[in-house]
């Protein structure tokens, strides 16, 4: 049996947020660099400069990168061999406080649905728990705004919807919702289980590596076409039209009932802000 | 390079073309959601709404010795309906993020007011073009509080101009 300290977990989740507020991942620049040389026309090349010099000015850790610093989401992974003395879901959350608190980020989570009164510190986060074999502490954490998320869709298609609907399905969403969620986009996508699992499913591939691509050969093939036909609509930087609407199409599958498809989309903005810390 | 500066004349938004950056130096004020609800209810606003700029954001919390946190746009389709009143009592220049409704857009044209996006997400860069700030009403807001803000060369897109055209390559809706 090993122990994680309830100290230790509520450091790294705390200096997680902190950084990831600041920092984009390298290759999301990269990425950035290439759009920006793809586009054609003057408006859509400004606003990718924008983006590429807002990193250089949040990563001198003055200001974070966008002003909605998100909601916390996080997967945990606890391995069979760990034991802990703690509620493991307080310590989590109490390092997303002291990450707002401390960090200054943006307190942006309210109590109830209508009379929305700030928590004041950005807790609760939404903490999904797996217990998996090993002796390790896996947690994926997100700073997820509203601007990207409002815009996720769930539905349930009929089996013989078959890639043509899925895609249907995505090509309307993201057309819908323009340059709301901040576009380039990265699309995260979950097909199968049920309503709430193709959800979860969505939310997870968006923690994926840029350039990683699905094991299976015919979702390969459906995140490289959703890629090009999203790219296609025209939506471009921030909605003004342009070659990059989206910088990556991610789809994680899993079993399903036989008579349904559940498709779910979660969109992500381009301040992608994702970290995994392992203890 | 175009530039405004407030306070806005009808004038100084003719040649305002869809599509084109321009940049702000002078004052704007801030007021996103709640603010909206509030300020179209009062008989004395905070400020002169005629020419004035009302840009929609809700920074993170300013470090000790700082100007302002980030300070990047909201989506401004949920200003819409409370934005068109403002506009009738003479806000000339509206800035945020992403298109607007039909709606809106027809209130807009008719009051002869632009509105500008800046770039969603940019909030570092955007605030470092924010030179100074002062609260001025619904503190208890927090970060929707309205706020008097100095700018310098701020950066924006014009997305409706006065002649009915639209940076967004769909129409507006
Ligand atoms: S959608 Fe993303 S980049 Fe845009 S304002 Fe929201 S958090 Fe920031």
């Amino acid at each position: 049996m090993r122990k994680v300290p309830a100290e230790q977990v509520k450091k790294s989740v705390k200096e997680a947020l902190i950084r990831m507020n600041h920092h984009l991942d390298d290759s999301l620049l990269t990425a950035f660099r290439k759009a920006r040389d793809k586009e054609r026309r003057e408006v859509s090349k400004s606003i990718l400069d924008d983006l590429i010099e807002n990193q250089e000015i949040a990563k001198q850790g003055v200001f974070p990168l966008c002003q909605d610093t998100g909601m916390v989401v996080m997967f945990v992974e606890i391995g069979h061999e760990l034991t802990m003395d703690y509620s493991l879901e307080d310590v989590l959350n109490q390092g997303v406080k002291e990450a707002y608190e401390e960090g200054f980020l943006r307190k942006s989570v309210v109590k109830h649905p209508f009379r929305r009164e700030n928590t004041s510190d950005n807790t609760p986060a939404i903490v999904h728990f797996k217990h998996v074999m090993g002796d390790q502490l896996r947690i994926k954490i997100a700073a997820k705004g509203a601007g990207s998320e409002n815009m996720s869709k769930v539905g349930i298609l009929k089996p013989s919807d078959g890639a043509e609907g899925v895609k249907k399905m995505v090509r309307n969403a993201i057309e819908e919702a323009g340059g709301r969620p901040c576009p380039p986009i990265i699309v995260g996508i979950g097909l199968g289980g049920n309503l709430e699992k193709s959800a979860l499913l969505a939310k997870e591939a968006l923690f994926r590596d840029l350039d990683d691509e699905s094991d299976d050969e015919d979702i390969r093939q459906l995140e490289r076409e959703l890629y090009k036909e999203i790219n296609a609509l025209d939506i471009g930087p921030m909605g003004v039209g342009g070659e990059t609407t989206c910088l990556a199409v991610k789809i994680n599958t899993y079993p399903m009932h036989i008579a349904s498809l559940p498709v779910a989309i979660n969109i992500q903005c381009h301040a992608s802000r994702h970290e995994e810390v392992i203890l | 390079m175009k530039r405004l500066t407030p306070p806005i004349s009808e004038k100084s938004l003719e040649s305002l073309q869809a599509g084109e950056k321009v940049f702000i130096t002078g004052t704007v004020y801030t007021a996103r959601d709640q603010a909206h609800i509030r300020l179209v209810d009062e008989k004395r606003p905070p400020f002169d709404l005629r020419g004035s700029i009302i840009y929609y954001v809700g920074p993170t919390p300013a470090k000790e010795g700082q100007i302002v946190g980030s300070s990047g746009p909201t989506s401004s389709y949920r200003m819409d309906e409370l934005a068109v009143p403002l506009m009738e009592r003479g806000v000339k220049v509206m800035i945020g993020k992403g298109d607007r409704s039909e709606d809106f857009h027809k209130a807009m044209l008719l009051n002869k007011s632009v509105y500008l996006i800046a770039t969603g997400g940019a909030a570092a860069l955007l605030a470092s073009k924010i030179k100074s700030r002062k609260l001025l009403a619904y503190e208890e807001l927090g970060p929707e509080a309205v706020y008097e803000l100095q700018v310098e060369d701020f950066p924006c897109f014009v997305a409706y101009d006065l002649h009915g055209n639209s940076i967004f390559r769909r129409a507006s809706g």
